[in-house]
């Protein structure tokens, strides 16, 4: 079983993010024998981030969101495009993942925007931030504007369809993909096999 | 089991009034505060240790002396004290110093310091928190255990043939407790030498509180020190008291709101149901505190944070009347079905008795007349 997780960051409702969303999580279950798929939507969460981002620690409902980001083969992220770049809810959520949340994991990364000319912000904004989240983005970014909706015979389909199927290839192979995933140690995994003191002492001197 | 309070000596505006106390009547409101606590009859007071605006808790050592002064039973601690930017060296003499001032009402609780800054303006880099903290405390266990000390650390000059003095009080240094919220590596550290460990507790979710106990108390046992159940744990605790809850919830709203930790974020309704922090009658509280132990086990200190978010000193001393009317009932409550083997926490007293008696350690230095060294005399517990 693979676990795809989405997070859609729209704020309208319906929104053309999560249509998006949908459309991308469709494909990739499409593309995969057995799939579980859970979808996070920002909008719910948008008073828990910001809680977080105050009081240091998640709510219930936003802590079950990033356990699940966190515990999933695969991502699909897609978020608005505001002021030339991802919005800030969308952002907020990957600020507050704790470090390592994301390392190896197979992320596709899509936007949406009134105009075809914001395209680039999946390659000027999008890749950097998984990048640096240590994240395995997928070659293909899926872009839609407003007009893509629309428009018959845009090759958004294609694209839809050849960047689920890359997810599905990374997020599939659920054995070797882990041995591909070495995550950075999280305080998760040093509460239930701590650091022996010793090592720590020397660690400490070490330098 | 001791109750007390601990103080992070923040100046903030009432926001009620609008007014900031200065830093004058913050300190000395601070030692109010202390001496309150005192005839309340409560156990333990401790100062925390910041060295930025807008706190008022740098030099914690002339604060807990100043209160051991003017105070006869009051047991003096630190919340926390910085071992990662403090000099161990002037933490050993320091609180040896004030062990002897106060015949041993002191003890000391290990944190990092959460502030970024006052790294660098220590010459010391908060990427290195954890290793100073391990590295510095491993010094500091050493000087208050050896009489000459010959040492070579990555973080401080080298030590060769150095005595930290005074010595210990009796032969005993004073007890230790390491607090962290987030930090496993401090559970550790607590563990591997047998101090306390503290969680503060508030602000924070339960769950965080039981993850850092549960891997103390099993690291505790691992280390030799004995089952689990004996470890030594400390949790704080955030309360605001009116004898009718609906005042207590009205009154402390405006404080909550526009608190330096928490403000303008959550609502007081879900904080109080995701931390320990309760805001209602004195009875309400009482139950709260006593539930802390279905997610700790039987714990040795409970300290509570009375005075922060510019409550204003009468208000505080209020605060701890009414602690002091509960305060039996709160006794009684810790003492029920607990184990006769769970330890309390570890006293000057306790601690000279566990050594078999009291030790003067006083380092006599040579006579540079004669070249002797007058031995000290044996004294009697």
């Amino acid at each position: 079983m693979t676990s795809i997780v989405v997070v859609s960051a729209g704020l309208s409702n319906p929104s053309s993010t999560r249509l998006l969303a949908d459309r991308l999580a469709a494909a990739t279950v499409e593309a995969l024998e057995e799939v579980d798929v859970h979808t996070v939507e920002l909008r719910e969460l948008a008073h828990d981030l910001t809680d977080h981002l105050l009081t240091g620690f998640p709510s219930a409902a936003l802590d079950r969101a990033i356990e699940q980001v966190r515990e999933a083969d695969g991502v699909i992220a897609v978020t608005p495009v505001f002021s030339a770049s991802y919005s800030g809810l969308f952002k907020t959520f990957f600020d507050v993942l704790p470090a390592g949340a994301l390392d190896g994991t197979p992320v596709l990364a899509a936007a949406t925007a009134g105009t075809a000319r914001h395209s680039l912000v999946l390659d000027h904004a999008l890749r950097p931030l998984f990048a640096y989240l240590r994240a395995v983005v997928v070659p293909t970014g899926v872009f839609a504007a407003t007009d893509d909706f629309g428009t018959a015979g845009t090759d958004l389909d294609d694209r839809i369809t050849r960047a689920a199927g890359e997810l599905a290839t990374l997020a599939g192979k659920t054995t070797s993909a882990d041995a591909v995933r070495s995550r950075r140690r999280t305080v998760e995994d040093e509460l239930a096999e701590p650091t022996p003191f010793e090592e720590l002492l020397a660690r400490a001197s070490r330098g | 089991m001791q109750i007390g309070i601990f103080s992070v000596g923040d100046v903030t505006a009432d926001p009620t009034t609008g007014r900031t106390p200065t830093e004058h009547e913050r300190i000395k409101a601070t030692v109010a505060i202390a001496e309150k606590a005192e005839e309340v009859g409560l156990d333990v007071f401790a100062t925390g240790e910041h060295h930025n605006p807008p706190f008022v808790s740098s030099n914690p050592t002339a604060t807990l002396a100043y209160i051991g002064a003017k105070t006869e039973r009051l047991l003096l601690s630190t919340a926390t004290t910085l071992i990662t930017t403090t000099d161990p060296v002037l933490i050993a003499e320091d609180y040896a110093k004030i062990q002897h001032l106060t015949d041993g009402r002191v003890d000391l609780m290990m944190g990092r310091g959460n502030t970024g800054p006052v790294y660098p303006w220590f010459g010391k880099d908060i990427r290195q928190g954890i290793n100073l903290a391990v590295e510095n405390y491993a010094l500091l266990h050493r000087l208050w255990r050896e009489d000459v000390v010959d040492w070579q650390g990555r973080f401080r000059t080298p030590l060769q043939g150095y005595t930290a003095t005074p010595r210990p009080l009796d032969g005993v240094p004073p007890f230790v407790w390491h607090g962290s919220i987030r930090s496993p590596e401090i559970a550790e550290q607590a563990a591997y030498y047998g101090d306390g460990f503290f969680h503060n507790h508030i602000f924070w979710p339960a769950s965080h509180t039981q993850q850092m106990v549960d891997l103390y108390r099993r690291r505790w046992a691992h280390h030799g020190h004995g089952p689990a159940d004996t470890a030594i744990v400390g949790l704080g605790g955030q309360f605001f008291m009116r004898r009718n809850s609906q005042d207590a919830v009205r009154e402390f709203r405006p404080y909550f709101d526009n608190a330096p930790v928490y403000g303008h974020g959550p609502s007081l309704e879900d904080f109080t149901a995701q931390t320990p922090l309760t805001v209602g009658s004195p009875q309400q509280v009482l139950e709260r505190t006593l539930s802390f132990r279905d997610y700790v086990g039987d714990y040795q200190r409970q300290l509570f944070l009375v005075d922060h978010a510019g409550l204003p000193l009468k208000t505080v001393l209020e605060q701890l009347d009414l602690l002091g009317e509960i305060l039996p009932a709160m006794r009684a409550g810790f003492a029920e079905g607990r184990p006769a083997h769970v330890p309390d926490a570890p006293t000057h007293a306790s601690l000279v008795a566990a050594a078999g008696g009291a030790h003067d350690t006083t380092v006599h230095a040579v006579d540079d007349v004669t070249g002797q060294v007058r031995d000290a005399e044996p004294v009697s517990a």
